[in-house]
């Protein structure tokens, strides 16, 4: 019994060790004002090859050869110049090359340095304020205060949806996540909804008993109607809510709560998935990744604010692993990746992480146990 | 008794009314002669021209490929013998060519087909359709041969078409009217010019960009920004790919047009980039006294010894010297695009050709200039050395000229107004709009400013002027533009009866926006209910005068009326607005009668706020969409 004992804690802090070294490990180099950021509080970020743009409160700065460029409102150049300084969202159209940017006055396009922008005063966008915008094909998906906005790049039509033609209770969208089959929208206070790109037709993931804005039983579906980001990646979706995130296959709801994962908040401002079982989590209290397995959590440490890595494995065992530099803050608005490497947003810089490639030769644990 | 005389007395406020009633029935008399020659003669017979307008040179130079605009075909022309051997039918209103690599192919736009026509160069059919954005105009393949690039007026972008595959694979945003392309010689950049500016700010200078595209990512990776620019048509590329020529026009719209005298209507100039001047250039190619209007074909020579530009408003090439241009422009530290005693130091020649002259071509040798005559469907063949015309190849057009064509080259030319400055293509070009605001009123700086409107179809849709101070068409081409715009010589009253021929020939062109089975989209049908609609959502009444088929009825959606729509600006001396007719007002931006709206939104979002040009206030975000998508399809 004793030897089984052993052996027992022997695979677990086999595990654990293995865990904590095959866990993504970063060198951050932090932004701010102070080194060109237009602004601290970065809402979004977005990279396009070696250009990195960045949506802040106060401008829309790029990034590129070691240089910074900020775009912000002209007064004489009007709809020739940023909608509004508060960029709350960025997206890549892939195939031009133009940057969509949300703000928190309309919608702009930014096509080899030429701006044009949409309001809802000189074009059919349902809403000024942008809170998220995507790219699919010849359409700009828009998630807007006021519902959601689909502009055909081709004629200039503009679709509009919300609660006159789609489920869609409350019209606070806030994230929209376009691919080829399917577009899903986060719906601030009404779920997700979901487009079907064959059949044109909606359809809403809400509180399965609809009683309560949140899920009664574990992974029964959606964790809470107060929904922040959606990502829609491989088939699966993943959504991010104020009270905790899921990920949805199509068939079957996995709920991811502060209490029984390695989330360090159940309080989540974006989700971003990379494939079907991988996605990074952005908190108000660090930035965390789960490989389908094990967590990270990135952040400065919340007490000390010295730079901080846990690690938690599957069966909850938890560690920390010493790090020499963290994200600029723990608040964390988004994310995007360059290669290996991340882009994060908070709400007091930018911070680059950059990949260290031998995580196993440096990732040192220093502490462990269970949650 | 004596009978009683009548009294024939005038008193003396009728007296000072005579000369005004004489002038009321002199119009009125020449409005009746100059009535558009179908009305005065029944049925009007109308030759079937060819209207060369874009040329493509295979690589040896023997063969020369010929777009003909009205009669929708290619002639293939043998260089060596000046004759015509060949037709190729390809589809409607084409409007550019361009030969692939290995010269098997030739590429032709379909400017009303929203199509380019792959035509086999050996047994000279057309193999393959390609669709296209809106009014695709300019095209060019890329070096490999692998990828079409076609430039779309009206969506004012460019397709990029894999030519393998056929399917378009993305759409790159362009300037507004996005119309010529050209490759450099490296293969690495393709050109877009742009004939309508960008929409900027009200009253203010125009600005258009020369696009630029990455061929190795098929990107737009910059714009180069042209101030005071509106109108740019052919780009063409040194075969050293350093000196870059783009035609363009200079207007001056911000000034009263009673600045005729002055010069101040329209510059006519060239801008030049790329390493043998740097930073963009732009350089005036008319002299003090007389101007060379609509720059619109270019071509440089292979040894860049010149650049010749046809100058499609004075029936004439304009030949440079590129080594005294360069100096000039090294010389010069300031700008210089208005300084109309520049060019005397580099134009060496005014080679006059046909009418309407527009693309060129040179052979491959560099030896002979071919001119497209646009409006006499012929070449003229000018010696690149001597700058002499030596020869004019018979395209085998009609060899009438009817009402209709006298018309066309009166629409085009520039002759009837002072210095040869503009004609009526200059401010409606290809016959269309020039997307501007402008002075035109001799009041003062900024008062009574107007949007170019659209001449689709006019007939019936009297009287013109934005104040509809015009009666008819007559009084519009005559009296209006020959004495008021050309400040010149008069036409003759054939020559106006042509014109007005021609004005009111012109046609509509396709609307995009419509289903191919007549049918409206759902979005279409609700605007089209809200367009009709005689009460508010809360069932008030909405006076008849307020409706929106009030106004906007009738076959063209105008009835013909002044009235105050609450749309005047303290600058205009009256409110009261000619309802202008809706038939693709897609196309026409900007709107209102000062051009104040730059969208069709915004004349309702900005410019309606009490409900006087129609009740819009009522309707939600969604409604005013679907309103828009209805008046798309008008």
């Amino acid at each position: 019994m004793k030897t089984k004992s052993w052996f027992a804690l022997a695979l677990l802090v086999t595990a654990s060790l293995a865990a904590a070294q095959d866990m993504p490990m970063f060198r951050w180099e932090n932004f701010t004002t102070a080194n060109g950021l237009p602004d601290n509080h970065v809402y979004s970020v977005l990279v396009d090859g070696n250009r990195i743009w960045v949506g802040t409160d106060n401008g829309l700065g790029v990034y590129e050869n070691g240089m910074w460029k900020t775009f912000r409102p002209n007064p004489d150049l009007k709809e020739h110049s940023l909608a509004h300084q508060a960029v709350l969202s960025l997206a890549l159209d892939k195939n031009t090359g133009d940057v969509w940017a949300g703000t928190m006055g309309g919608l702009s396009r930014i096509s080899a340095g030429r701006i044009d922008t949409y309001t809802q005063l000189n074009s059919g966008l349902s809403n000024d304020i942008v809170y998220g915008v995507g790219v699919q094909g010849d359409y700009v998906w828009t998630a807007t205060a006021a519902g959601a906005s689909r502009l055909n790049t081709h004629t200039g039509q503009w679709s509009l949806y919300n609660a006159f033609n789609t489920p869609m209770y409350e019209i606070w969208t806030y994230s929209v996540s376009p691919a080829e089959d399917k577009v899903y929208y986060a719906v601030w206070g009404g779920g997700v909804l979901e487009y079907d790109q064959k059949t044109e037709r909606w359809k809403d993931y809400n509180d399965p008993d609809g009683e309560t804005e949140m899920v009664v039983m574990k992974d029964q579906g959606l964790i809470h109607e107060i929904t922040t980001s959606v990502s829609y990646v491989d088939k699966i979706l993943w959504v991010a809510t104020y009270f905790g995130a899921s990920r949805y296959d199509g068939r079957y709801w996995h709920n991811f709560l502060q209490k029984d994962s390695g989330l360090p908040s159940n309080f989540l401002n974006q989700i971003k998935g990379i494939d079907a079982d991988r996605a990074w989590f952005s908190t108000d209290k660090g930035l965390a990744y789960y490989d389908g397995t094990n967590w990270a959590v990135y952040r400065p440490a919340l007490d000390t604010h010295k730079p901080e890595m846990l690690v938690r494995d599957a069966t909850g065992n938890e560690k920390k692993i010493a790090v020499q530099s963290a994200p600029s803050h723990n608040y964390i608005l988004g994310v995007d990746f360059q290669g290996d490497d991340l882009w994060v947003a908070t709400a007091h810089g930018l911070s680059h992480g950059i990949r260290q490639k031998s995580s196993a030769a440096v990732a040192k644990v220093v502490s462990s146990g269970k949650k | 008794m004596a009978a009683r005389t009548p009294n024939f007395e005038i008193s003396h406020a009728a007296f000072r009314q005579l000369p005004k009633l004489v002038g009321v029935l002199a119009v009125t008399l020449l409005a009746i002669a100059a009535r558009p020659a179908s009305k005065q003669s029944g049925a009007l017979l109308k030759e079937h021209y060819l209207s060369p307008i874009e040329m493509a040179f295979s690589p040896a130079g023997h063969v020369l490929y010929v777009v003909c605009q009205d009669s929708d075909e290619v002639r293939v022309v043998d260089a060596d013998s000046a004759k015509v051997v060949g037709s190729i039918h390809v589809g409607h209103v084409p409007r550019g060519i361009a030969l692939s690599p290995d010269a098997r192919r030739l590429y032709v736009t379909n400017a009303w087909s929203d199509t380019v026509s792959v035509i086999d160069t050996t047994s000279r059919e057309v193999v393959q359709t390609l669709p296209t954005g809106f009014e695709p105009t300019g095209v060019v393949a890329d070096k490999s041969g692998a990828t079409l690039y076609v430039a779309n007026r009206l969506s004012s972008d460019i397709s990029v078409i894999d030519l393998t595959s056929g399917q378009e694979i993305k759409r790159l945003l362009a300037g507004r009217g996005a119309s010529y392309l050209a490759l450099s010689p490296d293969g690495k950049w393709i050109y877009c010019t742009h004939i309508y500016p960008n929409p900027g700010a009200i009253r203010s200078e125009p600005d258009s960009e020369i696009t630029v595209i990455d061929t190795s990512t098929r990107r737009v990776v910059d714009r180069k920004p042209l101030h005071n620019v509106a109108g740019l048509f052919h780009v063409a590329s040194s075969a050293d790919g350093k000196l870059v020529a783009v035609a363009q026009l200079r207007p001056k719209n911000l000034i009263p047009l009673a600045h005729v005298e002055h010069g101040a209507v329209f510059g006519d100039s060239l801008t030049l980039f790329g390493d043998d001047v740097g930073s963009p250039v732009q350089i005036p190619v008319d002299e003090l006294d007389r101007y060379y209007a609509l720059p619109w074909g270019v071509a440089i020579t292979p040894d860049k010894s010149k650049i010749f530009l046809t100058t499609a408003g004075s029936q004439s090439v304009t030949a440079i010297d590129v080594p005294q241009l360069l100096k000039t422009v090294r010389a010069r530290r300031q700008p210089f695009a208005n300084d109309l005693s520049a060019s005397a130091e580099y134009v060496t020649a005014r080679i006059p050709v046909g009418h309407n002259p527009r693309g060129l071509a040179l052979s491959p040798d560099g030896k002979r200039l071919y001119v497209a005559n646009r409006l006499d469907d012929t070449l003229s063949v000018i010696d690149a050395r001597t700058e002499k015309v030596t020869s004019t190849i018979d395209l085998g057009g009609p060899k009438n000229v009817d009402a209709l064509r006298r018309g066309e080259r009166l629409f085009y030319t520039a002759d009837f107004s002072f210095q040869g400055q503009f004609g009526c293509a200059n401010c409606h070009l290809d016959a269309t709009i020039d997307g501007l605001e402008w002075d035109l009123e001799p009041d003062g700086f900024g008062k009574d400013i107007v949007d170019n409107r659209s001449l689709e179809n006019l007939a019936g849709t009297e009287p013109f002027k934005w104040n509809g101070g015009n009666p008819d068409m007559p009084t519009e081409c005559g009296p209006r533009t020959e004495k008021f715009f050309f400040r010149s010589q008069s036409f003759t009253q054939q020559q106006l009866t042509d014109l007005v021929t021609f004005v009111y020939s012109l046609p509509y062109r396709p609307n995009r926006y419509r289903l191919a089975n007549g049918e409206l989209t759902p979005a279409q049908e609700r605007g089209k209910s809200i367009f009709e609609r005689t009460a508010t959502k809360r069932g008030a009444a909405i006076s008849e005068a307020n409706q929106c088929t009030y106004c906007h009825s009738g076959p063209k959606y105008t009835n013909q009326k002044e009235i105050d729509a609450g749309t005047g600006k303290l600058t205009d001396r009256s409110p009261v607005i000619d309802v202008p007719q809706l038939p693709n007002v897609a196309y026409s931006a900007p709107y209102l009668h000062d051009g104040s709206a730059k969208s069709l939104e915004e004349i309702w979002t900005v410019y309606n706020p009490k409900d006087t040009h129609g009740v819009t206030n009522d309707l939600t975000k969604d409604e005013l969409n679907d309103l828009i998508e209805y008046l798309k399809t008008l």
